[in-house]
């Protein structure tokens, strides 16, 4: 098939004895070629887009040293979401009270209906979601309950410290929470 | 009656003018590939439902390893060159400018700074390295490097990025946060994979309602 014309150009008369070259075509089948080429496109298209990062913005609040600073917010309207070890979700309403009664567990699949259920319930301009990430959570978690701010489209979170007794009650609570799986 | 006799064609069709447009396209794809630089840091980073596509000019990247480890990035040359010359002048580091600016990636003490740098490029790995200081609050190192950085890109916007690995636990990452938010840089971005949206859920109403998503 792909063979090269090697008969110098015709023309040429050879002697009575010498046999003529048959003479080929100088024309190459280029379909494997094409095909191959059309590969490597295709490689190369989805290499190229498939490695595309996206960026999640973040926005952190001003830290204020004053207490008449700071954002005031509902005490209704809040839910207080904190991330503990194991990818284990705690929440609780409003204040937290002296006995932690109001302290429930959750996990990450549990946690968007209950965000859904206290924004069902909340008026949109008190609903206020605070995060409060422990030592023990990871960099998914805390991007993870994130990305559920922007699914559930919640529009005011705030990523905040941690106290110590609320340490210490995940810690407990995991500890609890652990045997029972 | 004489039929009017039409010219027998062959089926060969000349496919030269069909690979030279495969092959033009093919060049075109290799070209504008830009293949992901063999990362000396291992980092897997968690997805979101993000659709903006990261930055990546002017891009100031601080990268959290698995372990907690803090490096940092550049891609800015000339802001590289202002960067050492004010830690040289500030800190007396002794650092080599050349090497600082031809070095992909930053994650050693500042007092071991010079002798980070003189690790050959290939050698410098993220898991041997002992990562820009940032988990005592009172000495926060990478207070001082964005510190600097901000300066020297002063007048001008940077991108500042952050990418964690999934495992990495949230004090290395608070610590960062802070650094940030000690010189009143309370916007940044975070790197994810893409990830599609939940069906059912809020915000995919919301697409499916033909609504920009405000990001």
């Amino acid at each position: 098939m792909a063979e090269m014309d090697t008969s110098s150009g015709g023309g040429h008369k050879k002697g009575p004895g010498v046999k003529k070259g048959k003479k080929l075509s100088t024309r190459v089948d280029l379909t494997p070629m094409v095909d191959l080429g059309f590969l490597l496109i295709t490689f190369f298209i989805f290499t190229t887009t498939m490695s595309q990062p996206t960026a999640l913005k973040l926005m952190l609040p001003k830290d204020a040293d004053k207490p008449e600073e700071q954002n005031k917010a509902k005490e209704s309207g809040v839910i207080t979401l904190l991330l503990g070890k194991d990818n284990t979700v705690f929440y609780y309403e409003g204040q937290l009270d002296n006995t932690a009664s109001n302290f429930k567990s959750s996990n990450f699949s549990g946690i968007r209906e209950v965000l859904l259920d206290k924004k069902s319930r909340t008026p949109e301009k008190d609903l206020v979601v605070v995060l409060k990430a422990s030592s023990e959570s990871t960099y998914k978690n805390v991007v993870d309950i994130l990305d559920e701010m922007t699914i559930n489209v919640l529009k005011r979170y705030a990523l905040v410290d941690i106290t110590a007794q609320e340490e210490e009650l995940v810690k407990i609570s995991v500890a609890n929470a652990a045997p029972a799986n | 009656m004489g039929r009017a006799k039409l010219p027998r064609k062959s089926t060969n069709i000349d496919m030269t003018a069909m690979c030279d447009v495969a092959f033009l396209l093919l060049s075109f794809f290799i070209l504008t590939t830009k293949f992901k630089p063999a990362e000396a840091i291992a980092v897997t980073t968690p997805s979101s439902v993000a659709a903006k596509v990261a930055p990546d000019k002017d891009v100031v990247l601080i990268t959290i390893d698995k372990d907690g480890k803090v490096f940092l990035t550049m891609d800015n040359e000339q802001i590289k060159e202002v960067v050492a010359n004010s830690l040289n002048n500030t800190m007396n580091l002794g650092v080599d400018v050349n090497a600082f600016k031809k070095a992909g990636f930053y994650g050693a003490p500042f007092s071991g700074l010079a002798s980070f740098l003189q690790i050959p490029e290939e050698k410098r790995k993220g898991d041997l390295l002992p990562g820009i200081p940032v988990k005592d609050s009172t000495d926060n190192q990478l207070n001082t490097w964005i510190r600097v950085i901000k300066d020297a890109y002063l007048g001008k916007k940077m991108n500042l990025l952050l990418k964690g690995d999934n495992a990495s636990k949230f004090p290395a990452f608070k610590a960062v946060i802070d650094a940030f938010k000690k010189n009143d840089e309370q916007k940044f971005q975070m790197i994810t994979n893409p990830e599609s949206v939940p069906t059912g859920s809020e915000l995919w109403k919301l697409t499916m309602a033909g609504e920009k998503r405000d990001e």
